[in-house]
């Protein structure tokens, strides 16, 4: 407790530009202007994209109605392994570089990164019965997908059982390191096992093999669901610097200013 | 148009149960999970007021 410059805590000292909004003050200011703009978005794209998904996109000539299911389950399946990536590499960074607010957003993105993977397996399911017969298989695809729960919520109580946050955050990203590991068997599952669980929905060097209202559908509700996964989480890492900064004096006048002004 | 009644888009052409299954829980989890955090940073932010007030106890 020496400098009083609610800009620069004494803590990081940083002159790089690159580091700026490492300082957990930046990124608190700079988040809570970006949540509301990223609400904003993810609503607007969830309207159209249902829109087209449920008004504009045709009947699949196989799976008749039930496939429309496909317009959030493979958008949180997909964040569900993003987001891990993310959750990881900012463990690494905060561990590598002792930068504390790299750590904290890896602990923001793990209860999204969680969510994400509970609705993939769950919109799974309820697809799969229709489709398959059955709400569950012991097969590749589904099974590294429920690991990928596991691993998250292992993660999230590993981090929250040890007290010392640094050693918390140092723990939890070996943990978050090691799991990264089952991020590509996920996705190459179906191709390295036969599988029920059918191909890539996308892949980069073949033509799209449904129609493309049905694509764009798709598309628009990804980036729908990663400014949601942006906005929350920004949300939640906000939240987290002022469990773990309250003590330092830029949260002090940071309140001070908001009492004054309320 | 897909649909030419409420009931029609309620139906699903049979798999309704499934569709509305898999938004439904969906939906919810997105809407509760904001307003839970949402919370968290108030909570987080009455806990700070009360930190940086001067030490008395009868509050």
């Amino acid at each position: 407790m020496t400098a009083r410059a609610p800009t620069a805590p004494p803590t990081s000292p940083s002159p790089l530009r690159f580091f700026t909004f490492a300082a957990p003050s930046r990124f608190y200011a700079l988040a809570g202007t970006l949540v509301p703009w990223l609400w904003a978005v993810s609503i607007v794209l969830s309207i159209v994209g249902l829109y087209i998904g449920f008004f504009v996109a045709p009947t699949d000539a196989q799976q008749g109605e039930s496939y429309r299911i496909i317009f959030i389950h493979v958008p949180a399946a997909w964040m569900s392994m993003v987001i891990y990536m993310a959750m990881a590499f900012w463990a690494a960074i905060g561990w590598a570089f002792n930068a504390r607010m790299a750590s904290m957003l890896s602990h923001a993105l793990a209860p999204t990164g969680a969510l994400f993977t509970f609705i993939a397996l769950w919109t799974g399911a309820f697809w799969g019965k229709p489709a398959w017969g059955t709400w569950w298989v012991w097969d590749a695809r589904l099974t590294s997908e429920l690991i990928l729960l596991f691993l998250y919520v292992g993660y999230i109580a590993l981090t929250e059982a040890i007290d010392d946050v640094r050693r918390a955050d140092k723990a939890g990203a070996l943990l978050a390191i090691i799991g990264a590991v089952n991020v590509p068997i996920i996705y190459f599952s179906v191709r390295w096992w036969n599988t029920l669980h059918q191909g890539a929905t996308i892949s980069m060097t073949a033509a799209p093999k449904m129609a493309h209202t049905m694509l764009t559908a798709m598309l628009i509700m990804t980036f729908a669901f990663w400014a949601y996964a942006f906005a929350v989480v920004f949300m939640r890492a906000r939240a987290i610097v002022l469990e773990r900064e309250s003590h330092t004096d830029w949260v002090r006048e940071l309140i001070s200013r908001k009492e004054r002004h309320a | 148009m897909n649909w030419h009644s409420a009931s029609e888009f309620f139906d699903m052409g049979g798999y309704g149960l499934y569709v509305w299954g898999a938004y439904a829980v969906t939906a919810v989890l997105m809407l509760a999970e904001p307003w839970f955090v949402a919370r968290r940073r108030e909570r987080a932010a009455a806990q700070a007021i009360e930190a940086s007030e001067p030490q008395d106890n009868d509050s």
